[in-house]
């Protein structure tokens, strides 16, 4: 069985795109089959973060409306063979989904791929809730602040009761924190919640760190999702996260400032 | 000037804005998180009363029966009964 993963939120531009780009193409080049579905309908966005988006002819609805094959609809990565993109329709509303038709594609996918990564809109209305209702594990998309970690919270609620699994009364959403733009200097001035603040608010296990990270810009504007910069910190970070969702132990990175050096203390800097 | 900042930077350390982040974060989630929470008492005790009933006139199976009682925006609240009819409606 395929395990169908959503990244949420509720709050929006808090990185789930970015962060469902990354992990998927991460999951794939670890030997996965991986497919990426945007639930984004009417904003599709994840074809442009994963640079596929002149390829793009038919889409999710068109395939729940029987307009389209899956096949004719899924874009395959042209990096990784072993990853698809499942894009969003940009034109029609949200309406044309729903659980049975939604339930439909996820099972036709589950027996093609290993992973099935549900990127959902933000907010908590019914894009949102059909990304997430057929998850096996939730990746709740969190920034150090105070309206993102209120809204994860909510999410969190919906996760342990609209679900298909809270529905049909069996184990709960696996659930993991990823925390992005994250700043280890601010945190040390008292300026963002700390690591272990956001962990002790939502207490639910931690799966990642995301520095904020300038490299997050650049791989969105070349269509590149930023775990294939592997010189930068973000980059690093997302692989752990990957290496972690298969089950390694790795510790935690980039959760302290670079220290300054003597002279640029002395001198300021 | 930084070396003398350096030196003279007080130790003691104030109430950051972090610190309040988290407090007024803590507060409000165990808020919301209460008010999602919240079942009556009675629930428990209407359900099986509800079973019951239903129980005089048609067969129901504990799966096949579900009760909910959900907060709508602003004052409204709603329960909702689900219950599942197999083809066979007669009791024995």
């Amino acid at each position: 069985m395929a395990r169908i993963i959503v990244v949420t939120s509720g709050k929006g531009g808090v990185g789930k795109t970015t962060s469902s780009a990354a992990i998927g193409l991460g999951l794939a080049l670890k030997g996965n089959k991986v497919v990426l579905i945007d639930f984004d309908i009417g904003l599709r966005n994840l074809d442009l973060i994963m640079g596929c988006e002149r390829r793009v002819v038919y889409d999710f609805v068109n395939v729940i409306n029987g307009e389209a094959t899956l096949n004719q609809a899924l874009i395959k990565d042209k990096r990784v063979s072993s990853l698809s993109i499942l894009p969003a329709s940009q034109t029609r509303d949200k309406d044309a989904l729903n659980k049975e038709n939604v339930g439909k594609v996820l099972e036709d996918l589950g027996k093609l791929y290993d992973y099935i990564i549900c990127d959902s809109p933000a907010g908590i209305e019914a894009g949102a809730m059909m990304a997430l209702y057929y998850a096996d594990e939730a990746i709740v998309t969190t920034n150090p602040e105070v309206s993102s970690v209120r809204d994860s919270d909510r999410i969190l609620g919906m996760l342990a009761s609209r679900s298909r699994r809270a529905e049909l009364g069996l184990d709960p959403i696996k659930e993991h924190l990823l925390l992005t733009r994250y700043s280890p200097k601010r945190v040390e001035e008292g300026e963002m919640l700390s690591v272990e603040d956001v962990e002790d608010i939502l207490s639910i296990p931690l799966l990642g760190v995301i520095p904020e990270s300038q490299a997050v810009l650049k791989a969105s504007n070349a269509g590149e999702p930023v775990i294939l910069d592997t010189e930068s910190d973000a980059g690093k970070a997302y692989q752990d996260v990957v290496d972690r969702l298969l089950g390694e132990t790795v510790d935690f990175r980039f959760l302290v400032a670079e220290k300054k050096g003597i002279f640029s203390r002395m001198f300021g800097g | 000037m930084a070396l003398l900042d350096y030196f003279t930077r007080k130790k003691e350390k104030q109430v950051t804005t972090a610190s309040k982040a988290k407090e007024r974060l803590q507060i409000i989630v165990a808020h919301e998180r209460n008010s999602r929470n919240k079942q009556p008492d009675y629930l428990p005790q209407l359900t099986e009363d509800i079973l019951q009933v239903l129980r005089k006139y048609i067969k129901v199976s504990d799966e096949s029966f579900s009760i909910n009682l959900d907060k709508k925006d602003g004052d409204l609240n709603v329960l909702e009964l689900n219950i599942e009819l197999h083809d066979e409606h007669s009791t024995d």
